[in-house]
């Protein structure tokens, strides 16, 4: 086709096809589609609200407020109350956090001042990798090669921190390997991979100018990791733990396996307990009557709760990254 | 700065104003945009002549490229950008929300600061745009694209890489890859926001090279930061100084004899 | 003595030896930190190669007592689970994401809403959804199928792909929209053909790493898919996946079936590390040639 009858063809287009015409319908349709599918992810989290106090209604006419904090579950009975699971739960937690947060500070820092250059790239990426690790494979480790190995330290534990008047008590108890205590350490080696590269990222975002600055006068390592990295992302690495004990509230396979599966408030972290996720997981499928049905789904109730206060108070905190990556302190 | 200045001289057409004025394409009537609360234009009144090359000027944020960028209505894409008032295009006015803007980029075409090549071959780069107005055949299509490409000197450089990625060129070439994509179309009317600002010399002097014999066939506008472009290319030369059009002429005026005080002094170098 | 070994001021003395002690404990609580993480991983690298055989691919689960036996049901009915929650939640995640990334700078508060809710679902625990699966799919059907742990897994996945899609698309440069814009092109197109193109690798990128999350996942899958000791494809029947018969073998007293689990765990193991550099290779590989 010669260049004069394509010159010819364009000139042939009138001003006629300034016209109106149906065109952008298919943008609008576009857009109503993908938005369509948005307002589904968004009502997700409302349909399983809606669903888990509707399926526990039973629980909640029956035992009223009185089921979280009451502390008997006997299906025979029919008598049901969340307490023991509640303080599973948030103990072996607590004892997780308090155990990864130190270290996986400490492994943060390493890889953003201290590491060698050649190690860091190479031991990121490993920890990285380590945080997809189903938690399947921590809680089989920890039943059937952490919990003999805890079981011969643990006479040690109860001759030391158990003599302590007052707190002495939660550490005194038979050597079974298994309980609060147990959970709690592997939910810490579970959620420290996790941690840590939150944390390291958030100081990568720490300005290099900053850094040097404080560097350039005179200042240590540590007085720049002190008073320089530290506050700019403080909000930042404070939602980095929160997102750890969201995760930690919520397990369900690293815990089932080692918490030892009693249903009642153990008076020493070294005796069995249960969490709400550990008795959700066992009883389930077990369950017979309504009533016992419904108490677990109204204890999937709780725990959902539980860890979206947790969930949205590290986004939160964690919104404030988006100011960081922008130069904005925290 | 002054040699500069009497650079259209040299030029070898004789000046323009021994012609009669041609047509205006675009003819803007009172209009004024919006960024949110901000105005950024402010009443703009002037005619682009027909296969011509008029060129925008004026310091950072004076408001060419905002300008430029409502012949298309591309500012659409942002919601809080609005524009009122009357761009006359064959007597229609573009900014008519009844107006299908398809068809009005169907002819008035663009290219951008950054070389914009998307994520395809080199070939349906090209393709992509045409294929969006006509029904070509295969045969067609190859000949459009490759009209298209001898038309921005491309063609020898690409034409064993068709089916590479647009991704692979130069700089340059990117840049006159999209000037393709943009006549392909087959356009009446080509805007060019600072075409050649991400370039190196040598690209530069290929692309404006590219602009000069457009304007045979294209009525061309194009926003420049930079002077010796405007005088060297330009038919006709806008200057822009905080979202008002201060002086509208034939280009060897404005450079030789500018109307007006901040015209001088901006084109003399002395602010912006 | 030239005076740059520090003045005998004991203040900078004091703090650098402060430093001295900090770092060095940063350092060894790393190597703890470490330690741990290295002895799962080789605990399990090691009893998993110990048990492995070729049978595991060719034998189904054998019951309690009998000795031998693979996890071929196990591995089949977990490829079914995640080609159901794959055929979910791509689509789903992918539309989702793509509202937010290409339409909700119109929309910002809404946009911000989405982003914040779909992050709570991203970490909301995996058992709350599988209940949620179950009320949806299970109580109403009134039996146990492989297409309610599908449906869970792909509960799982969706917010993740609607985070990366959302993402990648917010990497894509606003300067090629406006050049096909101003091609003319019909916004809609312009989002099919060039920002989900220039987006791909990334977004692929996040698929991979959704999918090696749902390979482990066993808490979503205990009450929807529940467990089969039979080969199965049936999507309305229970059937039996990898994570879930690791579960029930390794809490078991019997060593042939700890052994299986411990093998189960090792090709699990090995199957998500891959996943993990393949989709870290992807993205590499993305940032250097664009």
């Amino acid at each position: 086709m010669s260049v004069t009858t394509q010159t010819m063809n364009a000139s042939q287009q009138g001003p006629a096809t300034l016209a109106p015409r149906r065109r952008d319908t298919g943008d609008k349709r576009f857009a109503r589609l993908t938005g369509g599918f948005a307002l589904i992810v968004a009502a997700t989290l409302f349909a399983i609200l809606v669903a888990l106090v509707l399926e526990s209604w039973p629980v909640w006419r029956t035992f009223g407020p009185r089921f979280l904090w009451d502390s008997s579950w006997d299906a025979v009975a029919g008598r049901f109350g969340a307490l023991p699971f509640i303080y599973g739960t948030l103990v072996s937690s607590a004892i997780a956090l308090v155990l990864a947060t130190p270290v996986s500070f400490a492994i943060a820092v390493f890889l953003s001042e201290l590491s060698p250059r050649w190690l860091r790239q190479p031991l990121a990426t490993t920890i990285e990798l380590l945080a997809g690790i189903p938690s399947i494979v921590y809680g089989m480790w920890g039943l059937l090669v952490f919990a003999p190995w805890f079981a011969r330290f643990e006479p040690v534990l109860s001759a030391t921190l158990g003599q302590i008047p007052g707190i002495g008590t939660l550490f005194r108890g038979p050597p079974l390997g298994i309980g609060l205590l147990t959970a709690g350490v592997v939910l810490a080696v579970m959620i420290l991979p996790f941690i840590s590269s939150i944390m390291r990222d958030v100081f990568l975002l720490t300005p290099a100018a900053l850094k040097e600055s404080a560097y350039a006068l005179g200042a240590t390592r540590w007085e720049v990791v002190r008073r320089v990295v530290l506050p700019y992302t403080r909000s930042a690495v404070i939602g980095g733990i929160f997102l750890g004990l969201g995760r930690a509230l919520g397990e369900t396979m690293a815990v089932t396996f080692i918490i030892g599966n009693t249903n009642e408030i153990p008076p020493s972290l070294l005796l069995p307990g249960a969490s709400i996720a550990s008795v959700i997981a066992n009883e389930f499928t077990e369950a017979v009557t309504e009533l016992h049905r419904a108490s677990l789904l109204a204890l999937g109730l709780v725990l959902f709760l539980i860890t979206f206060v947790v969930l949205a108070l590290a986004k939160l905190l964690l919104l404030r990254l988006d100011g960081l990556a922008k130069g904005k302190p925290a | 700065m002054s040699d500069t200045v009497l650079l259209p001289t040299e030029r070898p057409d004789p000046p323009a104003a021994a012609e009669p004025a041609p047509p205006a394409v675009l003819r803007v009537r009172g209009l004024d945009f919006w960024y949110g609360g901000y105005k950024a234009l402010k009443n703009i009144h002037l005619d682009i002549p027909q296969r011509r090359i008029t060129a925008f000027i004026g310091p950072s944020g004076c408001g060419k490229s905002t300008l430029l960028r409502t012949f298309n209505r591309i500012y659409e894409l942002y919601p809080e950008q609005r524009a009122t008032g009357e761009i006359l295009f064959h007597g229609r006015n573009l900014l008519d929300p009844q107006i299908d803007v398809a068809a009005i980029r169907a002819r008035i075409g663009m290219v951008f600061q950054k070389p914009t090549p998307f994520p395809m071959t080199i070939y349906e780069n090209i393709a992509f745009g045409v294929r969006m107005y006509e029904k070509l055949d295969k045969a067609e299509m190859e000949a459009r694209v490759e009209w298209a490409l001898r038309k921005t000197a491309l063609w020898d450089e690409v034409k064993d890489k068709l089916q590479q990625s647009g991704l692979g060129l130069s700089g340059g070439q990117q840049q006159r890859l999209c000037i393709a994509r943009a006549i392909a179309v087959k356009p009446e009317v080509i805007l060019l926001d600072e075409p050649t600002s991400a370039l190196d010399p040598i690209s530069t002097a290929k692309v404006e090279e590219l602009v000069a014999e457009l304007k045979e066939e294209y009525t061309v506008a194009i926003v420049t930061h930079n002077m010796q472009q405007a005088a060297r290319l330009s038919d006709y030369t806008a200057f822009m100084y905080l979202g008002e059009l201060v002086e509208f002429g034939e280009t060897d005026q404005i450079f030789v004899q500018p109307r007006h005080k901040q015209t001088e002094d901006y084109i003399t170098g002395r602010f912006g | 003595m030239n005076g740059l070994d520090g003045p005998d001021n004991p203040l900078p003395r004091r703090r650098r030896r402060l430093d001295r002690v900090m770092m060095t404990s940063m350092t060894l609580l790393t190597v703890l930190g470490v330690f741990w993480v290295v002895w799962i991983l080789l605990t399990t690298l090691e009893r998993g190669f110990e048990a492995f055989s070729p049978d595991l691919f060719l034998k189904d689960t054998p019951p309690p007592g009998v000795a031998g036996g693979g996890l071929r049901n196990a591995f089949v009915g977990s490829l079914e689970l995640l080609a159901v929650a794959l055929a979910i939640g791509t689509p789903v995640g992918l539309l989702a994401g793509t509202w937010l990334g290409e339409f909700a700078r119109r929309h910002p508060m809404a946009g911000a809403v989405v982003r914040f809710l779909n992050d709570i679902l991203l970490s909301a625990p995996s058992i709350v959804i599988g209940l949620f699966a179950y009320t949806l799919l299970v109580a109403p059907l009134k039996h146990f199928s492989a297409l309610a742990g599908g449906v869970a897994l792909a509960l799982i996945m969706i917010p993740v792909v609607v985070r990366t899609t959302d993402e990648m698309l917010r990497l894509v440069p606003d300067a090629l929209r406006e050049a096909a814009v101003a091609l003319g092109i019909p916004y809609w197109r312009m989002v099919v053909h060039i920002s989900w193109k220039a987006a791909s690798r990334g977004i692929l990128t996040g698929i991979l790493l959704a999918l090696a999350r749902l390979s482990g996942e066993t808490a979503p899958l205990l009450f929807t898919a529940l467990n089969s000791p039979y080969f199965s494809t049936a999507l309305d029947k229970p059937i039996a996946s990898l994570p879930v018969v690791i579960f029930q073998f390794a809490m078991s007293p019997y060593p042939d079936w700890q052994k299986l689990a411990w093998a189960g765990a090792f090709v699990a193991m090995v199957f998500i590390l891959a996943l993990g550099l393949l989709a870290r290779w992807l993205q590499a590989r993305g940032t250097s040639s664009t």
